[in-house]
């Protein structure tokens, strides 16, 4: 089936050849390598919105009301007069910083931009199924990203009801002023983001299946791409979900419906809305909201799957056992969005149901943990930024993931619920694991994309100030929660009870701050490195997989010549029977040579 | 003051940023290659000890923090379920510390141990299905422990039994305010609906309903001690959350249905005060308070009030621009102040038919309170 595939794809590139003008080699483009490099960009774009907004929130929790020109600049004298952030935008900023990391950042330009490089690159194929689904689905996340950034400069001011935008105050303009219009752009942004995300990940699963290059069986797959494969499964089965919440909340909004409203009387007034309920809202939401968070780590885990292995110079230990978690935290993903609501007024019963699904992810998960440790037990390993961003994932995915057992348990979730201790963990375990992911990939892949190096010294200060930082932040972030701090408040000065935390506070954006700032860093070496930085030879990091036997200049159709035929996994580090210490997935079995893992 | 510590941390930075890159420098003399290549043994010589010095830091700055912070975790549960919630705290928390103490140590030290040099191979260790059954039946074994301890507490402190003698009080979610409502002598509550909603019966009691008849509408709360007090939770416009962090105590509030939470508060107010633990924390409070207080007072402004410990719902879960500031105060009595306490509140049923009656007038003679009789029946009337 594979080899048909590569044979068709293989001629038709080459019949049917033409020049590129600029606008479809770098605007309209269908060529997966581009559009991945799209992805990264425009990712990159968001993130800076998206971190930069956690400065000024963290700066306003740190020094509570507190005077700052910056601030004036800019949010503007409606939202900080005199250098004073006023609750509504903080709650906004709050809001957005959500959105923008979860769907735009860690979503689309992690998946974006490593699916659409790595997929085909690294089961040997020429493009993508569908070149042409592949650039609508980049343009449609381009359109909802200018969408999101436009709800910023609205008059009623951005949404403002938190990232999980529960009804009925996001259906409700008199609830809050950011359910106005910023609203109405918020939901437009991600029913458009929806059905990118969603041409995306189908794209992704049909060329997994039936583009791989011959001898590629499934068995043979990177774990990039299992991880990339069963991400995008999760996408198609959870994001419509979200999309009729969406609509719905819509409909509710507009049209008059009652599908999560009842019994309210606000501003004066009984509304008409009766019968519906926000607990509805509240499991279609965490239906997608809950596999999200596996969409957001599970390909920041195949990368660091990748990277590990290769500059451990050892095969990935327990590859079959990876595969197997990686499914298994998939299946479960869909079953446990239950532990979001065990205080939501749902039955307690479900809540019961939901605590023993969510406690068994922990064992797929720890299951990956030690394989990870093992993968560096006696190897050789090659300290490159990639492989410290790696490593750094391991330890903050174990550090967040443990937290998890206690948020996970209903007992212990009623007391820690919405506090700063859940916001810990989840930074934790996924925005900071995410993004070391993301770095990884950047930092190890970079050569494939852009054809130069990036600087490596630059690389490791960027680590370690991140790393430093990271921990600097979430880990106080834990005590101010078990104190009993509730997040998404504006200040805590009308509560003289938390008044000894505001010192943690203090450091916690101190922190944040010397971290935001080295970012910079990383944006001056990644964007001096494209245009000035040393020139990539083809295999830089001595890899086996495929995606490092194209050439180092683009090229349409990947391959100059045939797609390469696949002979061997692509773990084949340091095996004994051979003089170098990596054996590329090209090179066939010598005679007699027996296959030494399971 | 704010300003001179961005500026002083930005120099640092900057320092900092010149050493490091030094240092990487340093590392380089020697080899020819430039600082754009991979990582060479003197690269993974200075990361592996980074590594090393990193495993450093997070063991130093845990231990800092749990000695520097832990001082303010929430402490000794003031409702009976509380203990049981604080044991399984405590278990999952050491079972949590010893987990992450071997696993960073393994994953750190590996990365110092096995840093690469030139002339070293790997082990080519692919696969071990006994190491793999290891780690996935011991955490398996261990969770189902904690499962069953949770799920065991949760079922204790969930479901609520009807024929337990209980307490009845609705707490009652708005913008930016909560109230409460006392069930009164029959502990049942009256039926109650937005659409009933008119002056001061802000609640949309139905007044009609012959259990309405001796509710009580307070807005500072007061519980009995030792008796299990079953919250029943409404809101009137978007979601909330009652969360009463010392009693183990949250459940959201939810417009168009009733969501309960119950538990029985084993610290009266003045006892909870008294405990050492909360002594010390109240002094410290108050020490940051008077401090702040000076610099208050030196710009011209007032200073701030001394903190006293008081048990507080507060709401936690998004519900609008003044959400951070949406508290009630719950005092918990003995159960003869709590008693002595009811009796002077007054039923939400006079208080409605007072304030439809017309002011009361100075000194009233026969005439007045006839005539004042006369517009209450008008009022009434007018009401059909």
């Amino acid at each position: 089936m594979s080899a048909e595939g590569h044979d068709h794809g293989h001629d038709h590139e080459h019949e049917h050849h033409h020049k590129d003008t600029f606008i479809t080699k770098y605007i309209f483009s269908i060529d997966h390598k581009m559009i991945a490099k799209q992805y990264l960009l425009t990712g990159i774009v968001m993130g800076i919105i998206g971190v930069g907004m956690s400065m000024l929130f963290r700066m306003q929790l740190a020094w509570p009301e507190e005077s700052f020109k910056i601030f004036n600049i800019l949010l503007g004298d409606k939202w900080a007069p005199n250098g004073v952030m006023t609750n509504d935008i903080y709650l906004s900023l709050v809001t957005i910083h959500g959105t923008i990391m979860v769907f735009f950042v860690l979503t689309a330009a992690l998946s974006g931009t490593f699916s659409n490089l790595l997929i085909p690159l690294q089961i040997g194929a020429r493009d993508m199924a569908s070149g042409f689904m592949n650039m609508i689905s980049y343009w449609l996340f381009f359109l909802s990203s200018v969408i999101m950034i436009c709800s910023l400069f609205v008059e009623s001011g951005p949404a403002n009801s938190g990232w999980t935008i529960y009804p009925p105050l996001s259906a409700l303009p008199q609830a809050i002023s950011g359910s106005g219009l910023g609203m109405t752009l918020w939901l437009s942004s991600m029913a458009i983001f929806i059905a990118s995300s969603l041409m995306g990940s189908l794209n992704y699963i049909v060329t997994v299946i039936n583009l791989r290059t011959k001898g590629m069986s499934m068995t043979r797959l990177p774990l990039t791409i299992w991880a990339f494969f069963v991400t995008a499964i999760i996408g198609v089965v959870s994001f419509p979900v979200l999309l009729s919440a969406a609509l719905l909340l819509i409909f509710d909004r507009s049209f008059g419906t009652s599908f999560f409203l009842s019994d309210i009387y606000i501003a004066g007034e009984v509304l008409h809305y009766q019968g519906g309920s926000p607990v509805l809202f509240e499991h279609l939401f965490w239906f997608l909201g809950h596999p999200e968070v596996y969409i957001v780590i599970l390909p920041a885990l195949g990368i660091t799957s990748e990277i590990i292995a290769t500059n451990s110079r050892k095969p990935i230990f327990g590859y079959r056992a990876m595969i197997m978690s990686i499914i298994a935290i998939a299946f479960l993903s869909t079953i446990v969005w239950g532990h979001h609501m065990f205080i939501s007024g749902m039955n307690p019963f479900l809540g019961s149901v939901f605590t023993f699904t969510t406690l068994l992810i922990a064992i797929p998960s720890a299951v990956k943990a030690f394989n990870y440790i093992t993968t560096l037990w006696k190897g050789n390993l090659q300290l490159n930024p990639a492989m410290l961003f790696s490593i750094g994932l391991v330890s903050t995915f174990i550090t967040g993931g443990l937290t998890g057992i206690i948020l996970g348990d209903s007992t212990l979730d009623i007391n820690v619920h919405d506090t700063y201790f859940v916001v810990a963990h989840f930074h934790l375990v996924m925005g900071i694991s995410a993004l070391y992911g993301m770095f990884a990939g950047i930092y190890h892949w970079f050569p494939k994309m852009f054809g130069r190096m990036l600087n490596k010294n630059l690389g490791y200060v960027h680590f370690w100030v991140t790393a430093v930082c990271a921990y600097g932040v979430f880990f106080p972030m834990h005590f101010i929660g078990l104190a009993g701090l509730p997040r998404r408040y504006y200040t805590n000065t009308n509560f003289p009870l938390f008044d000894d935390l505001q010192n943690v506070n203090v450091l916690i954006t101190t922190f944040a701050l010397i971290g935001g700032a080295f970012q910079l860093v990383f944006l001056y070496n990644f964007f001096s490195s494209i245009f000035y930085g040393k020139k990539a030879v083809q295999n830089p990091w001595k890899s086996n997989t495929l995606e490092w036997t194209t050439p180092v200049e683009h090229i349409h159709g990947n391959w100059p010549g045939e797609i390469p035929e696949v002979h061997r996994w692509p773990y084949d580090y340091s095996n004994p029977g051979h003089e170098e210490d990596f054996v590329p997935q090209t090179v066939p079995m010598k005679p007699g040579e027996e296959v030494l893992h399971h | 003051m704010t300003s001179l510590l961005v500026i002083i941390v930005l120099v640092l930075l900057a320092v900092a940023l010149w050493q490091l890159t030094k240092i990487f420098d340093l590392t380089q003399v020697g080899s020819n290659s430039d600082s754009s290549q991979v990582a060479t043994d003197d690269d993974n010589n200075v990361q592996g000890y980074l590594m090393f010095g990193f495993l450093a830091f997070i063991y130093i700055f845990s231990i800092y923090g749990l000695f520097k912070w832990g001082s303010l975790v929430l402490h000794t549960p003031a409702s009976a379920h509380g203990a049981q919630v604080d044991n399984l705290m405590n278990i999952t928390w050491v079972l949590i510390f010893i987990v992450q103490a071997v696993t960073q140590v393994l994953l750190h030290y590996f990365a110092f141990k096995y840093r690469g040099k030139k002339d070293q191979k790997a082990l080519y260790f692919a696969d071990n299905n006994k190491l793999e059954a290891i780690w996935s039946v011991i955490p398996a074994i261990v969770l189902a422990g904690l499962i069953l301890y949770g799920l065991y507490a949760w079922t204790n402190i969930m479901f609520i039994d009807d024929e337990e003698d209980t307490v009845v009080v609705e707490l009652y979610a708005q913008q930016f305010k909560w109230t409460a409502r006392v069930a009164g002598e029959d502990n049942v509550l009256g039926k109650a609906n937005v659409r009933y909603i008119e002056g001061i019966n802000t609640l949309g009691v139905d007044l009609a309903d012959p259990y309405a008849q001796d509710d009580i509408v307070v807005s500072e709360l007061h519980i009995p001690k030792g008796k299990k007090i079953h919250f029943k939770m409404r809101s009137q416009d978007v979601l909330h959350s009652a969360y009463m962090p010392y009693f183990r105590a949250q459940m959201n509030c939810v417009p168009g249905m009733v969501t309960e939470f119950a538990f029985e508060p084993i610290y009266t107010t003045a006892e909870y005060r008294e405990l050492p633990y909360m002594i010390e924390k109240v002094a410290n409070i108050n020490a940051l308070r008077s401090k702040k207080s000076v610099e208050l007072v030196a710009k011209g402004e007032t200073a701030l009030d001394p903190y006293s410990f008081d048990y507080l719902l507060l709401c936690n879960k998004i519900c609008g621009s003044s959400h951070y500031n949406m508290q009630m105060k719950i005092v918990v009595d003995t159960p003869e102040d709590y008693k002595k306490w009811l009796s002077e509140q007054a039923l939400l049923v006079q208080q409605v038919k007072e304030a439809n009656a017309p002011a009361p007038v100075e000194g009233g003679t026969n005439k007045d309170s006839l005539k004042s009789k006369d517009t209450a029946a008008v009022v009434k009337i007018a009401m059909k």
